[in-house]
């Protein structure tokens, strides 16, 4: 049998799949085989025991002659989508033991594609966290150097992509969760408009801002897996409409230069916290878009200062709601020794969930009390709104805004572990685009210290995914030729 | 308790009444809305069993129930009109998703108030609000167990909570407020509104203060009473006891009380003395809704008949207030008065009487409630006036309605076909007196030498000549001219 390559573009290999080259079963073997050789990163909670079952389905369905879309494409996804089959327990004590009734439209229309799930992915435990070492089954590794962290939450779906586990991994994007993993691990991570993927079927972190989004080793991918993912449905009110057309980059549309695009570098991010070769590279590698057509110019989003503050306010009160179902009641860990309601409430929840969730509990808790809600959520919520204003200045000057994703290159594993506050840190650069509900890919292009690889985050106009992903291939062009032309 | 202590105070009450509206699905999920027949757990989803990932679609028609009765509750809604849901956090095993969706600041209902008599004189209730929400599901505690049973089958069916004003002073009020209630539900079809199921529900607060103090006194509130008569009992029981607190030189507690039918008083269940802490905030799973005009507009196209409007047809049409009362509390019967009423005015009375009178046997003998019948504003008409053109007997009218119960071809025909036409035909009618006079010369000479009783005897031969279709008081009247 052939030896096949997972990092390949997803086009090449559902064409292989499709014209008969290259079987659905043989491109799921070779992730098995890959997460096998690889598992010491810990990227993998579970595997899907029914994935070659599956691929063996996808290829009879394209030997029937159906036109899969993403046919025979092993993917990996992060452990809050419930799928069927598995175990799905968003690396959670507390839902250790859950098997999903239901699958909502992410997961299902993947399949119908023709994608087949081969895992499901480490992450911080419901999301809580920058370096998925909230994980309570213990943390991934870095795929560029297994000492250091992926970034989180979705470092489990950032390293299978970037170790070639899978060919993308889907993961969740609450306040940065796709976007600061895949600069950490050097993959290209889009985080959607709210509402265009459908967030049923998903573990709520922070039901107003959460977003589904996919991990790929390239921008083409990207659009290919988005393609299947974006538009509305009836089960998630929140969802909607897609836009006319494929968000597909084909080859023969795609621009390589940037001729009159206008970027705007946001300069809060610039400051005080960026590591300074990151500073350094990022200024570089921007200015040299210059010579691709593109006006450049700093501009300054002032709210972004408070998004932190207003973020880590109102997605706590929302977290502190959405786990209240995990009461130990009908599902999940129940303890065994609790003689009555209350201790079942207390022992099930203080044994089924880690330090990080109950914080969050506890801070949302805190924010929602009377007396307290004028002072917190409500300012919150003002600073929210000024923060949609501003982008909207922002984006009546300029195409699109750029900056880091993350304030430094991957970290040690443990370096911040005993820090929340530093942990919360890393989500400096990626909270305000959660709160504006904007989208924005990060797209890999320098790597610093011993090889760490760095992305670039572009925001674009909300709904406008097909746009920016054309913007983000050049860029990754320019990424690939060095930051020349 | 003696009047003069109790003419010391006086009792402030406003009532929390919950309505389950009349859809085929849930608030937020497809499962069937009606839990009544079913196994436990078996009208349930991801949703409603508050899943991980399960997220709450809003049911349309829910909506267009509460804007329904806002509008019969007088709501006013300045349009566009902005609602949301808020989700109320607390923990109970028959909270599914540990917190409810309700609304807390923008309710589908705003300000309102509704009017209706109470001994007579007409009172006016303000409402303060009415809000969707979803019901928590139920909870079983088997005799002896060390466990509970949660069904959750009636989690998430729609609710809207009407909250009054503290406007009502007595439990005469309480009673006639909550049955006006009942009568608007009713009337705007939005509930089921069976109250032995629970389809509406009413908490009751009540504090009483010594005549002259602005203030309120501390409230209790007695929760889920589910009759007319509990609410009266129980007002009436909070009052006495709240007095002989504040008499013995103690206060009353804020607490929620339970209400004992057996015992026909309350109990309390737990303190309120501590602010009840929800941790309210915006829904972030359904967006806000804005209710436009159209959406108001239709909403009141689905409201014929309200209780206030037919008591001013009632009173334009001089029906005596006891009797209209009846008709206003039965919403089928109402309905059938009105098109009678406005239709054929002249038969207002007939249809009235027989609607509150015969009518009721008739449900009883067919078992069968009236909506079910065939009598429609048209039949109940047209059978008026054939009494009141002396077509038909009084008697002969109730046979006939008896007989339309069941049977649409036509009051006409089915009067014809059961020979009640009475023969009005002074001709004929003359005729048969002829013949009889010539039969029963005994009985005419009877009378004839002054025996009163014989002339009864005639009319009676006359009927039995006529096989009961002459009109009794015609051949009265043709008797007498022959005879004298």
């Amino acid at each position: 049998m052939a030896k096949f390559t997972l990092s390949g573009p997803i086009a090449d290999l559902v064409e292989q799949v499709t014209s008969g080259q290259v079987s659905a079963t043989q491109l799921v073997q070779t992730a098995l085989d890959r997460i096998a050789e690889t598992e010491d990163y810990h990227a993998i909670l579970e595997l899907n025991r029914y994935a070659l079952a599956d691929a063996q389905a996808v290829d009879a369905r394209v030997a029937a002659g159906e036109k899969l879309p993403l046919a025979g494409i092993p993917f990996a996804a992060k452990d809050n989508f419930l799928t069927l089959g598995t175990h799905t327990t968003a690396a959670s004590h507390i839902l250790e033991t859950f098997t999903a009734p239901y699958e909502g439209p992410a997961i299902a229309r993947l399949k119908a594609a023709g994608a087949v799930l081969v895992a499901k992915t480490n992450q911080d435990a419901f999301g809580h966290g920058g370096s998925t070492e909230n994980s309570d089954f213990g943390p991934t590794k870095n795929a560029h150097d297994p000492s250091r962290v992926p970034g989180g939450s979705s470092g489990g779906s950032t390293t299978a992509v970037a170790l070639g586990q899978v060919c993308f991994a889907i993961g969740t994007d609450t306040g940065g969760s796709i976007r600061q993993p895949s600069s950490l691990s050097g993959v290209v991570g889009l985080k959607v408009t709210y509402g265009l993927v459908p967030r049923t079927g998903v573990i709520a972190m922070a039901s107003s801002t959460d977003t589904i989004g996919p991990m790929t080793n390239s921008v083409a991918d990207a659009g290919m897996v988005l393609d299947v993912l974006a538009g509305r449905d009836a089960s998630d009110a929140t969802s909607i409409e897609r836009n006319a057309g494929s968000y597909r980059i084909e080859a023969d549309t795609l621009a390589d230069d940037l001729d009159g695009v206008k970027i705007g570098l946001i300069k809060e991010y610039l400051g005080e916290g960026l590591d300074a070769e990151v500073k350094a590279k990022l200024l570089a590698f921007v200015d040299s878009l210059k010579s691709r057509g593109a006006t450049v110019e700093t501009v300054s989003i002032p709210a972004t200062e408070r998004a932190l503050a207003a973020y880590y306010i109102l997605v706590p009160a929302e977290i502190s709601s959405n786990l209240a179902r995990y009461d130990g009641i009908r599902y999940g860990h129940s303890a065994a020794a609790a003689a009555n309601l209350e201790e079942t409430y207390f022992m099930s929840r203080d044994q089924g969930f880690g330090a990080e969730a109950k914080r969050r509990i506890m801070i949302g808790t805190y924010v929602l009390s009377s007396g307290y809600y004028d002072a917190y959520y409500k300012r919150a919520q003002k600073v929210r709104t000024k923060l949609v204003e501003e982008f909207d200045d922002a984006f009546a000057k300029y195409d699109y805004l750029v900056g880091p994703a993350a304030p430094t290159a991957a970290f040690p594993l443990g370096s911040k572990s005993g820090d929340p506050l530093a942990m919360y840190l890393e989500d400096v650069m990626t909270v305000a685009v959660s709160l504006v509900g904007a989208p924005a890919v990060v797209v890999p292009f320098a790597s610093v210290g011993d090889g760490l690889p760095v992305g670039l985050q572009i925001i674009g106009r909300q709904k406008l995914e097909g746009a920016l992903l054309q913007v983000a291939a050049a860029v990754e062009l320019a990424a690939a030729a060095g930051g020349q032309k | 308790m003696n009047p003069q202590l109790r003419s010391k105070y006086e009792v402030v009450i406003g009532i929390e009444c919950h309505v389950q509206l009349a859809t085929k699905t849930k608030l937020f999920c497809s499962c069937g809305n009606d839990a009544r027949d079913a196994e436990p757990n078996t009208l349930v989803c991801e949703v409603c069993m508050g899943m991980p990932g399960a997220l709450p679609v809003l049911n349309k028609h829910a909506v267009e129930l509460a804007l329904r009765l806002g509008i019969a509750l007088n709501a006013e809604y300045k349009l566009p009109y902005h609602m949301k849901f808020d989700r109320k956090n607390y923990f109970y095993p028959d909270s599914p998703k540990g917190y409810q969706i309700t609304q807390f600041d923008e309710p589908v209902v705003p300000n309102g108030f509704i009017e209706f008599p109470v001994d007579g004189k007409m009172t006016r209730i303000g409402i303060t609000r009415a809000h969707l929400e979803g019901d928590a599901g139920k909870l079983t505690h088997p005799e002896g167990a060390n466990y509970s049973l949660v069904d959750l089958n009636r989690a998430e069916t729609p609710l809207v909570e009407i909250v009054s004003e503290p406007d009502m002073r007595s439990a005469a009020e309480a009673k006639a407020y909550a049955q006006e209630l009942y009568n608007i539900v009713r009337y705007a079809a939005v509930s089921d509104a069976n109250l032995y199921y629970g389809n509406m529900r009413f908490d009751v607060n009540v504090s009483v203060r010594p005549v002259g103090q602005a203030e309120f006194g501390t409230r209790s509130e007695t929760k889920n009473l589910n009759s007319f008569k509990a609410i009266e009992r129980a007002v009436e029981y909070e009052v006495r006891r709240q007095i002989v607190l504040v008499e013995g030189g103690d206060k009353v507690k804020q607490e929620t009380r339970g209400w004992n039918d057996d015992k026909l008083e309350t109990y309390s269940m737990r303190s309120k003395e501590d602010a009840d802490e929800y941790r309210y905030f915006p829904e972030p799973d359904l967006p806000p809704i804005i209710v436009t005009k159209a959406m108001v507009t239709a909403a009141a196209a689905e409201l014929s008949l309200l209780p206030a409007d037919l008591r001013k047809q009632l009173a334009t049409a001089k029906l005596p207030a006891a009797e209209s009362e009846v008709l206003v509390a039965d919403p089928v019967a109402a309905g059938i008065w009105h098109q009678v009423a406005l239709e054929n005015p002249a038969e207002a009375r007939f249809a009235l009487n027989w609607l509150i009178g015969d009518r009721i046997k008739l449900e009883e003998t067919k078992q069968q409630p009236l909506a079910q019948s065939q009598i429609t504003s048209l039949p109940l008409a047209l059978v008026g006036s054939m009494v009141r053109e002396g077509k038909l007997s009084s008697s002969n009218a109730k046979i006939l309605l008896e007989h339309l119960w069941g049977d649409d071809t036509g009051a006409n025909e089915v009067a014809a076909k059961l020979g009640l036409i009475q023969q009005s035909d002074e001709g004929e009618l003359g005729k048969i007196i002829d013949s009889v006079l010539l039969e029963q010369a005994k009985i005419v000479d009877d009378y004839k030498s002054g025996n009163e009783r014989a002339f009864g005897a005639l009319v009676g031969a006359a009927m039995k000549a006529s096989k009961g279709q002459g009109n009794p008081q015609l051949f009265t009247k043709l008797l007498k001219q022959k005879l004298s």
